[in-house]
Formats: structure tokens, sequence, C-alpha cells
């Protein structure tokens, strides 16, 4: 698959700290990338690198095939960014600064109109677009500077904190869009603290420590690789022997809890199927079967941890 | 469509001024600013300078006049935007960082002549007379971009606090206005004074709209135009050099 993001070795120094270090990886074409990590960790420095507004003090990323370094205007082009602090001009209306973005990225008035008009609409809006966006709620400036990366139809969106201390209406609108925009073929990296959000959004994470990448995989990889027992909870529909189910394949403990066995296992899979084998062949059903696995929350932690004072 | 053309990044300047213009120019207290401050500097030394004749105070005040409307503003903008952090904005669009400053330049240029041809407009409404109108012009229009420069050079410390900004253009500006010959004609001036006010671009705007309103002049039109032609591309090319350099310093 093409990537459309290219870090290779991205690092930047403020004085003696070492903000973000050595940093390299990919983000595919038409994947939802998660970028986590804990307070100062180095998203936000990364972010700015690849959106051109800092220049890396060594390494180098490529966007869409442009060096961001040597092509800066040609890769800003093609992309949107959505930072995390709402930065429209709020001496300017909505539609002020959605025209004034499709100037800068170089549309037609008549197309930068009709853009402006959709988003509007899009993003709930519309009704209030003469309106000067120092009156505007959070929520609606963040809807807004999304209208805003939109404009020019990105193929690729960066997106920092974008549902920061947003109302869930305004969160669960803007992460609707993000699904949609997705849907569409758009490219998105977006930088979180929100495991929820990330785990239900993000095709892969990234997660960075002390300026260092600790992971990068699928949300439901990084949470496996990080459990080396796994937890089954299995019941069946009549009483079924301890020491049948403990001699299993696959099964190194056996914990009864009210009419539920919880059956540890180094590797799930081979469990699973002898349960299935077993179910068959001693005409008990199994009636719940569930896998109980870490969340991103653990996975993160875990990766993070070192990093913790 | 290639974003990184000449003309489409002209194309792009022109937004950012016209949004400069929207946002910081047309505002009632900058307004009267550019328009009051000179006038009540002017009338200071009017009151002042009672052998001076009228019409060489009165270019002294269109000199005044398109230096501090084209240096008001545009020192701040960087600093404002900074802290608004639009300026990130920016930063983050297909839109070079000489297309910026260039942008920013159009509008203090805007603005510096407009209010200026409104000042030349009351003179000439009291009475004054223009004998060489194509020269003011062509003056104005050489200086506004040469001020509007110097406004932006103002501009280059990496501060993202106005207020500091503003402080360094004053201690910059002030001592400027009085080495120019706008209060003191070039022919009083000691040997060592008029090596001063051969440093500032103001001088020769100045010498300039004396000689159209009164026909006399220090230097010729051709040096006085030169030379303004010579400061503007200096600072240009200063500015733009400079802020590309401590753009990043800003976020």
């Amino acid at each position: 698959m093409t990537a459309i993001i290219r870090a290779l070795d991205l690092t930047k120094v403020f004085g003696r700290s070492t903000a973000v270090d050595h940093v390299s990886f990919e983000v595919r074409q038409g994947e939802i990338f998660g970028f986590l990590g804990p307070n100062g960790a180095g998203k936000t420095t990364t972010t700015r690198m690849l959106t051109g507004v800092i220049p890396p003090d060594a390494g180098s990323a490529t966007i869409l095939g442009h060096d961001i370094r040597s092509e800066p205007v040609q890769a800003k082009q093609r992309f949107g960014v959505v930072p995390e602090t709402s930065n429209a001009y709020t001496d300017l209306t909505a539609w002020q600064n959605l025209m004034l973005m499709g100037e800068l990225y170089g549309l037609p008035r008549a197309r930068a109109a009709q853009r402006s008009s959709e988003l509007l609409g899009m993003v709930g809006l519309a009704e209030r677009k003469d309106q000067k966006v120092q009156a505007y709620s959070k929520g609606m400036k963040q809807r807004l500077i999304l209208a805003m990366a939109l404009i020019h139809e990105p193929e690729l969106l960066f997106l920092d904190e974008p549902t920061s201390g947003l109302d869930v209406e305004s969160t669960r609108m803007i992460l609707s869009l993000l699904r949609d925009l997705n849907r569409g073929g758009t490219t998105i990296f977006l930088t979180t603290h929100n495991m929820e959000e990330a785990n239900r959004l993000c095709h892969r994470v990234g997660i960075i420590r002390a300026g260092k990448i600790a992971a990068i995989d699928a949300p439901e990889k990084l949470k496996a690789a990080i459990e080396r027992v796994h937890t089954i909870e299995v019941s069946f529909d009549r009483e079924v022997p301890g020491d049948a189910l403990a001699g299993l394949a696959g099964v190194t403990g056996l914990n009864r809890t009210g009419d539920k066995w919880q059956i540890t296992a180094e590797n799930r899979d081979t469990v699973i199927r002898s349960l299935v084998e077993f179910s068959r062949e001693n005409g008990a059903a199994i009636v719940t079967l569930h896998t109980l696995t870490q969340s991103l929350d653990d996975a993160f932690l875990r990766l993070t941890r070192e990093a913790r004072p | 469509m290639n974003p990184a053309a000449l003309s489409e990044q002209l194309r792009r300047s022109w937004a950012i001024a016209k949004k400069d213009i929207r946002i910081y120019y047309i505002k009632g207290p900058v307004l009267i600013f550019g328009v009051f401050m000179p006038l009540f500097m002017f009338l200071a030394f009017l009151m002042g300078s009672r052998q001076l004749p009228l019409s060489f105070l009165i270019s002294g005040l269109v000199g005044m006049t398109l230096f501090f409307t084209a240096t008001a503003v545009s020192p701040a903008i960087f600093p404002w935007e900074g802290s608004a952090r639009t300026l990130e904005r920016l930063a983050s669009c297909p839109v070079t960082v000489e297309a910026i400053v260039f942008g920013d330049m159009i509008a203090s240029t805007l603005f510096g002549i407009g209010i200026t041809i409104l000042t030349v407009l009351i003179g000439l409404v009291l009475g004054l007379s223009l004998v060489h109108g194509v020269t003011l012009l062509f003056a104005i229009l050489l200086a506004a971009c040469c001020f509007s420069a110097i406004g932006m050079l103002l501009a280059v410390p990496p501060t993202n606090v106005p207020s500091n900004i503003m402080m360094l253009s004053s201690l910059i500006k002030f001592p400027l206005v009085f080495i120019s010959g706008i209060f003191l004609p070039l022919e009083q001036m000691p040997a060592w004074g008029l090596v001063l006010s051969a440093c500032s671009p103001l001088t020769y705007f100045t010498d300039l709209v004396r000689y159209s309103f009164t026909g006399t002049h220090f230097f010729s039109v051709g040096t006085d135009l030169a030379a303004l032609a010579l400061f503007t591309i200096v600072f240009t090319a200063g500015t733009m050099y400079l802020h590309r350099r401590t753009m990043p310093q800003r976020m």
C-alpha cells in the first residue's frame, strides 16, 4: 500500500531537551492513523514538523511524495490541518474565514463559495455563517476549523486532539465526519489522548514516549501484544467437570466464578478450538464465551510506563 | 496549477493583504491614529517654529503621515497573529513566508497611500498649490513600499508580545523623523546631520514632497527616487530573508 506520510529519523531539539528523537514511521493511503502519547511525549512537535510549521533539526518527512522541507508549498497544497487550539480569525465571520482559506489554497472564487456553503452545512454552522467567530463556543470553533481544513478537499488530514474538551454533540459530529471522510478516501493522521476514540476510529496507532516511537500497530494487535496470558470466560448449559476443562489443550489455568469458568491460556485460538470440541463431544452447549482482552488504555499505560516519573 | 509559482503566491499575498485590511486597518482607532498622530506633531512644530513657511511644514506633514501610517500597524501583525495562533494557520497553508510578508506589506502600503492622499487632498482644499503632481504621486507610491518594508523589518524580532515590538518601533521611528529634514531644513543642518539624513529614506521622500509643492529641493529628483528605490529593494529583501529565518521561532 502507498505510504502517504513517510517520516525518517525526524528529530527536534529545544535547548538541551530532545523533544523528538529519530522518529520513523509510515502512514498508508486510506488509513486513519492514531498518534498517541502522554503529555510532552512529542506528538504535537512531530505533527508540526510533518505539516511544515517548524523545520526538523535532523531527518526528513515526505508527505504525498513531496519533501516537506524542499517542497513545502506543494505538500501543503494537498493536506489540511486541524490544530488543537482553534486558530480561525475571530474578527472575521465563519464565511469570511472559509473564503480566506479558499483564496490561500488557490480555489476560484465560485468554487470557494460553493465549498464554503457545503462545509458550513456539513458542520452545522450554516445559520451562523455571518456571525464573527469570537462569539462562537469552543465546539463551534473546532467545527469551523475542521471545515477550513477541508475547503480544498485534501487527500490527507492532520488533526491534533480534535475533540479535546468538546461537548458530546460536537465530539460525535466530528468523529462521524472523520469516518465519512475516511470512507471517501481521505487519509487521516490523528493525534489524541483519548484511547477509546483511537480504539474505535484508527486502523493503526503509533505510541510515542519521551520523543521515541514505542510501538506501531493495529489497536487490537497492540492490545494482544502486551498480553502474555489471555483470559477466556466460558459457561455451559449444564455442569461440566473442572478437571476435564483443565485437561484441554492450551489451558494453563482454571478458575470458577459463579456459573462461569475463567480459563487462562497462552494461545487463545487453541483453547477456543478445544472448548468447541469439548462442547460437541460432551453435549454441553456453550451459553457464553468471552475473550477478556486488555484495553488500549492498558496497552498505552504499559508501553509508556517507562517514561513516567 | 503550480501552487509554488510566483503568480499563485502573489494571489495568496493579496488574500493576506485583504485579510489584514479587514482585521487590522479598517478600525476606528487605527484610522484616527493614522490621521491624528502626524497632525498633532505638525501642529506642535507649527506653534514652535513660526519662522518656517507653512508650505515647508505641510510637506513635512505629508512625509510624516506616510511614514507613520505605513509603519503603524505592520510591525505588530506578526506578534498579534503569533499569540492568537493564526500565524500557525498561515504557516500550515501553501503560502511561503515571503508571500505572507509581502501580503502584510501590501496592506500597509495601501493604508499609507490612502491616508496620505487624504492629507494631500485636505491640503489642496485649504489652498496649497501642487506644482509637480505626478512626481508626488510616484514618490508616494515608492515611499509607501519602502516604509511598509521598514514596518515589516521592525517585526523581525520573534516575539509574540506586541508591546515589545511597538516600543522598539517607536524607538527607531521617532529619531528618524528628526533627522529627515521634516522640522529642520536640510540646508540648515550641520555636516554630521546631513550624513545622518542621507541614511534615512524619509529624507528623500520629504525632499520629493517639498519639490512637488514648492519646486525647491535639496537633492536632485533623480537622486531622491533612486535612493528611495534602493532602500525599498534592500529593506524588502532584508525583511524577507530575516522573516524566513525567524518564523519557526514564533511557532
